[in-house]
């Protein structure tokens, strides 16, 4: 599955586009940096409610997929801006991360 | 230029997690067996006993309080506030008053938040849950501590808790902050690259604490200005050196 097919089917918003044509390799829920640092790989999807400039780092640092922005909180624009520099997918959802991740894990991704 | 000890992160028994034996007049005794020149007073989203550690220390003579408040961000980073007097202290007090959520304390479960005076005579309660976080993302809360005077400094940014790495994953280069702290597990020379000046701090909940981690600083008198122009790297004022480290098995 790829970003783009993610977006439609678990019905998420597009903040930054990056290449949306990436393949998902699975997903990972944690509002700690230095734990989603550890414990995320290539292709992951990262769900969480951290919004600082840092998150686009780890995403870049381990090639994640997309970082998913749960319960509707919004990023500070320094953040978004540093996303659209490095080409990261940002995503939103209004929903909080165990929706998200249900959502997700009914759509085949596994951990 | 003479050289002063500075320990710039010490909690009062207002934390709820610090001892009840940490009364100002503990504090500064502690500060000044250990000789520790310059006493940062910095308790969680509260700063009430820092007009009782002032008078404390300057009783005491020798023991000079930099008035201070560990602020919690809203991602659960902790940053130093620190300041030139108790009064631009607390303008950065209401804004972390009205900036803290609603929460009561409970003493039971997570500790006594005392309010003392420099006697250490209780005088009373904060009621407010000061272990909370705040809603102000760090960013913020450094353009507030910036904003009404104070210096910000990114708190125990080697430890697995309540810091930049373990909350946000590293620590951007300056100038996100003014300075950052090393706790005493930390070698504060990995931390040059990143531009700003490292600062070792006990973090004390107990007066045998205070002191066991410190700076040492050239200044031509221990005073926050001269302590900020030595953070700035200005006016030949340096950090010349620091308590030993700590060497913990991994
Ligand atoms: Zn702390
Ligand atoms: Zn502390």
């Amino acid at each position: 599955m790829k970003v783009k097919d993610l977006v439609k089917k678990a019905d998420l918003s597009v903040l930054v586009e990056g290449d949306l044509d990436v393949d998902v390799e699975g997903a990972y829920v944690s509002d700690l940096l230095s734990d989603v640092m550890a414990n995320t790989e290539a292709g992951g999807v990262w769900i969480t409610i951290q919004t600082h400039t840092n998150i686009v780092a780890i995403a870049t640092l381990n090639e994640l997929a997309a970082i998913v922005i749960s319960s509707g909180k919004e990023p500070a624009d320094e953040t978004l801006e540093r996303a659209r520099e490095e080409g990261v997918n940002v995503l939103g959802s209004a929903d909080p991360s165990f929706e998200v991740a249900g959502k997700l894990y009914k759509l085949g991704i596994k951990g | 230029m003479p050289v002063f000890r500075a320990d710039l992160h010490v909690h009062t028994v207002l934390s709820p997690c610090g001892d009840m034996e940490q009364s100002p007049r503990a504090v500064v005794k502690a500060a000044k067996n250990k000789g520790i020149t310059l006493l940062g007073i910095a308790d969680h989203n509260a700063s009430e006993n820092v007009p009782a550690c002032v008078e404390a220390a300057r009783r005491a003579g020798s023991v000079t309080v930099i008035p201070a408040v560990e602020v919690a961000s809203v991602e659960e980073v902790h940053i130093l506030g620190l300041f030139p007097n108790p009064a631009d202290l607390g303008a950065m007090q209401g804004k972390i008053h009205q900036r803290l959520g609603d929460d009561k304390n409970v003493p039971e479960k997570f500790g006594y938040q005392v309010i003392v005076d420099h006697r250490d005579n209780v005088l009373g309660f904060n009621d407010r849950f000061l272990l909370a976080a705040t809603d102000m993302d760090v960013d913020t809360a450094v353009r507030y501590i910036r904003e009404y005077g104070g210096f910000a400094v990114a708190a125990h940014v080697d430890r697995p808790a309540f810091s930049m790495t373990s909350q946000l994953g590293f620590v951007p280069p300056a100038p996100t902050f003014d300075a950052i702290e090393v706790s005493r597990f930390a070698d504060p020379g990995e931390y040059v690259d990143l531009g700003y000046a490292v600062i070792r701090s006990s973090d004390a909940h107990l007066p045998g604490e205070v002191g066991a981690a410190y700076t040492e600083l050239e200044l031509e008198e221990p005073t926050y200005d001269e302590l900020i122009m030595a953070l700035r790297g200005e006016g030949g004022r340096k950090v010349v050196g620091y308590s030993p480290t700590i060497k913990v098995m991994a």
